[in-house]
């Protein structure tokens, strides 16, 4: 089977029973058929170019799958399992942390928080290289975690001190990361998937026209549901399949964009289909548990680094939390939430863990410990953390300070010494 | 060509530009700031060297400079070819600019729309494609905001980009990608990653080109923090702004104007790169300081020839940074002649000539005699009907009459 002939829909694998109840108010019957899905519904209806020659059938149907791979524990090694526990771990950890210091006053403003979805970013982005990028949007602190930003770097800049990892300039909604190529933390939706499309631009143009031959990195770009409605969303699908860049658009679709459903928004609600739209696949994934995301990303990005060209990645993920610390979340059903407490994808690997015996309780445990040691520290830190003086105020709003200007007395104003007080009038 | 203001029938005196090339040439080295004051002093006395030279001062006044049309010069043919430098069209020293940069560092590429196999809608990019490649000429979907944030990212991941809008006024779509990632992306991010973007494209009043072609974007971007903004005015100084931003680290604005592109002038064959933060000394004078950019600079020297004929001296000052103005020249003018006249293509309420209002008045308020009188578009959306767009944008006859009025 080739992974590489248009669009297809890769079923998930089966770990744990799907919820395939069909007395659910919220979903209506389109809604059933297209998440938990029988293969007659993945037909593909969009209009082929000429340019795409589509295989007549290439749905994998579940049974398939695990035919293929008799033996589950195929699915990641021991390793790379408590890899992705761990993050999953220190994803919520962080974030639980965080809401109890936005309560005690020691962070502000808005602040989106992860917990729930920990699947999508620890599925995806520990496959990636250093080299390669993430774009995100507000809810942007743990795909940070995920790629490597430390969380001391990641709470000092929320607590608003000068050694977070944007000297605390950028806060909750703009971490960035040159070390880590994390390009964003956008706070407004749809701004990063361009940026996103300008990184995997690049890799392409250094591949060849700069003739660096060995650059295959991928992007990912992460945004949400109500993002899938905005004009910046399709424009970059367009130029990304157009000019078959590296990236992987992943959507997560947590159905809810702050108080508005998903279904009431959205004219078509499965994602996935504006990907064929575009020519490039579109996939659905159960974004609560962790390994079935995983094994559509390895496909994603295989694909992109192999310069096949872009790949439309939507899961279906919840936040277990309001939009916001700042949202009251009374519109979601409770037995919605409740639905999906109950796939929380953290519980689900660890029981996959334990059951497959790749991992034992007191292991999982050790992990867990390590990770709270590891969130009390940052919090330490970023406490004990000075934070800007004044001096910092000018400074990185050019590159080049130069820009500021020639001042009435001839100099440049960034000679001025008062410029490097923070004090000087630009 | 024809003429592009009515009524103008001289050529281009290309005489006094040559020299005033020369003169240039020799202080065109981007200013270091490693505090060498003096250095900066000598650059500066550039303009005032030549009022020093007395002789110099009275030639320029009857010859005076350049008009807006492309001209077959009336200076002898002979003097001309044996002049050094070469002559162009002011989209071709565009490409001169843009092609050299390119040569120089492969990191630079184009994006936009019909910059590729079109040659640019003004053909600034013509050529182009052919000798560097559809991916490093870039033609794009009509999606303005996507493809500047892609330029924008592409930039933050060590490409060195310039997004052509295909008229200014199209990149009020890209308005979300300028002010929230181009301008503050070096800031939020602490200083990792910088956005050497250049954002160039035609702007301005043209000749009937309708409302929504004709607009003035400088007054819209003015306030993001963290750009630059330059117009452009002859081919001399549009090929070495565009070389200036290119080079910059910073995202910078590069405003040409519609009308202005088919401007001959002769340029030095040596490589030279302008200074993006300078202004330009059109014309020394002593009884006004008269500041203007990108086309009005040539209504304005329009109507210093008038001036001139009754007995008035006016300093003529190209601003050419937009964003941040150059007040050491600006203030040493207003300093020597005490009355500021602006004139500018922009609209009155907000508008490059505002915010200079506001930053001489702070500066300079001792040394002003009279109110600073500032001549901007009127603030209409500009009709189709030529008479209409005529009395909408500032003319040469409203020019003199307020000197006039200041110098009373």
């Amino acid at each position: 089977m080739s992974i590489s002939s248009g669009p297809k829909i890769i079923r998930p694998i089966t770990l744990q029973p799907c919820n395939r109840s069909s007395d659910n108010p919220i979903l209506s019957d389109h809604r059933i058929t297209t998440f938990i899905g029988s293969t007659r519904t993945l037909r593909l209806t969009q209009s082929i170019s000429s340019s795409q020659r589509r295989s007549a059938s290439t749905i994998v149907a579940v049974s398939d799958v695990a035919k293929r791979k008799s033996n589950k524990n195929l699915l990641l090694t021991k390793e790379e399992g408590l890899e992705v526990y761990e993050d999953m771990i220190l994803g919520r950890a962080f974030e639980d942390m965080c809401a109890q210091m936005y309560y005690r006053g020691k962070m502000f403003g808005f602040v989106h928080l992860y917990n729930g979805q920990e699947a999508v970013s620890s599925g995806f982005i520990k496959l990636l290289k250093k080299e390669d990028s993430v774009v995100s949007t507000y809810r942007d602190h743990v795909h940070a975690l995920s790629k490597g930003v430390p969380a001391r770097a990641v709470m000092s800049e929320l607590f608003g001190k000068t050694t977070g990892c944007c000297r605390g300039q950028g806060g909750s909604m703009h971490m960035f990361s040159a070390e880590h190529n994390v390009l964003g933390g956008f706070a407004f939706i749809g701004e990063g998937i361009p940026v996103a499309t300008g990184a995997a631009f690049t890799s392409k143009y250094k591949r060849e026209v700069l003739k660096e031959a060995d650059c295959d990195h991928v992007t990912l770009a992460f945004f949400g549901d109500g993002t899938a409605n905005n004009g910046q969303f399709f424009e970059c699908l367009n130029m990304a399949a157009l000019w078959k860049l590296p990236i992987v658009f992943v959507v997560e679709n947590n159905l809810w964009a702050i108080g508005m459903s998903h279904l009431r928004a959205t004219s078509d609600p499965a994602i996935w289909k504006k990907g064929p739209a575009f020519g490039m696949p579109g996939v659905h994934v159960d974004g609560m548990d962790v390994l079935k995301v995983r094994e559509v990303a390895k496909d994603a990005i295989g694909r992109a680094r192999r310069g096949e060209g872009p790949t439309l990645v939507e899961c279906e993920t919840y936040r277990f939390r309001g939009h916001s610390l700042a949202d009251p979340d009374e519109l979601r059903d409770p037995n919605e939430k409740a639905r999906y407490a109950a796939r929380d994808p953290i519980t689900a690997l660890k029981k996959y863990l334990i059951e497959s015996k790749l991992a034992s309780e007191a292991e999982l445990k050790a992990i867990e410990k390590k990770v709270d040691e590891v969130v009390e520290d940052a919090v330490e830190f970023a406490d004990e953390s000075p934070v800007p003086s004044r001096s910092q105020l000018l400074e990185n709003v050019f590159a080049d300070p130069r820009g500021f200007g020639i001042g009435p007395d001839g100099r440049y104003r960034c000679e001025d010494p008062k410029f490097t007080q923070g004090t000087a009038q630009v | 060509m024809a003429s592009i203001f009515q009524g103008i029938g001289a050529a281009t005196s290309i005489s006094s530009s040559a020299s005033f090339d020369t003169m240039k040439l020799q202080f065109s080295s981007p200013r270091s700031i490693s505090g060498k004051k003096a250095n900066c002093v000598v650059m500066r006395s550039g303009g005032a060297k030549m009022d020093s030279g007395s002789s110099r001062n009275g030639g320029r006044a009857d010859q005076l400079v350049t008009n807006a049309v492309a001209a077959k010069a009336d200076t002898p043919a002979a003097s001309t070819a044996s002049k050094p430098g070469h002559e162009l069209l002011l989209f071709e020293a565009l490409r001169e600019g843009l092609e050299e940069e390119m040569e120089r560092d492969a990191r630079v590429c184009v994006m936009g729309e019909d910059v590729g196999h079109y040659g640019g809608s003004y053909k600034v990019t013509r050529g182009l494609a052919e000798k560097y490649g559809d991916l490093r000429v870039l033609d794009t979907p009509i999606a303005e905001n996507s493809f500047t944030g892609m330029g924008i990212g592409a930039a933050m991941t060590g490409l060195r980009p310039i997004i052509e809008g295909m008229n200014m006024g199209f990149l009020l779509l890209a308005f979300n990608q300028i002010s929230n990632n181009c301008g503050m992306l070096h800031y939020t991010s602490g200083g990792q990653f910088k956005i050497p973007v250049v954002i160039r494209g035609p702007g301005g009043v043209g000749r009937q080109l309708g409302a929504e072609h004709s607009q003035r974007l400088e007054s819209y971007f003015q306030s993001i923090p963290g750009i630059q903004m330059v117009a452009c005015s002859t081919p001399y100084n549009a090929k070495g702004l565009m070389k200036a931003a290119i080079r910059s680290d910073n995202p910078v604005i590069l405003f040409e104007h519609v009308l202005l592109y088919n401007l001959k002038e002769r340029i030095p064959d040596e490589e030279y790169v302008l200074n993006l933060e300078e202004a330009e000394m059109v014309r020394p004078g002593e009884h006004v300081t008269i500041l203007t950019y990108s086309r009005m600079r040539y209504h304005v020297m329009q109507a210093a020839k008038t001036l001139v004929n009754k007995g008035y001296d006016p300093e003529v000052i190209d601003i050419r940074s937009l964003k941040p103005f150059d007040l050491y020249t600006i203030g040493n003018s207003i300093k020597k002649t005490h009355r500021v006249l602006i004139v500018e293509e922009c609209m009155r309420t907000g508008g490059i000539g505002a915010s200079l209002t506001a930053a001489i008045t702070e500066n300079f308020h001792d040394y002003l005699d009279a109110p600073i009188m500032c001549l901007s578009s009127q603030d209409v959306p500009t009709p189709y009907a030529g008479t209409l767009e005529e009395w909408t944008v500032v003319q040469p006859p409203q020019i003199v009459a307020a000197v006039e009025q200041l110098c009373r």
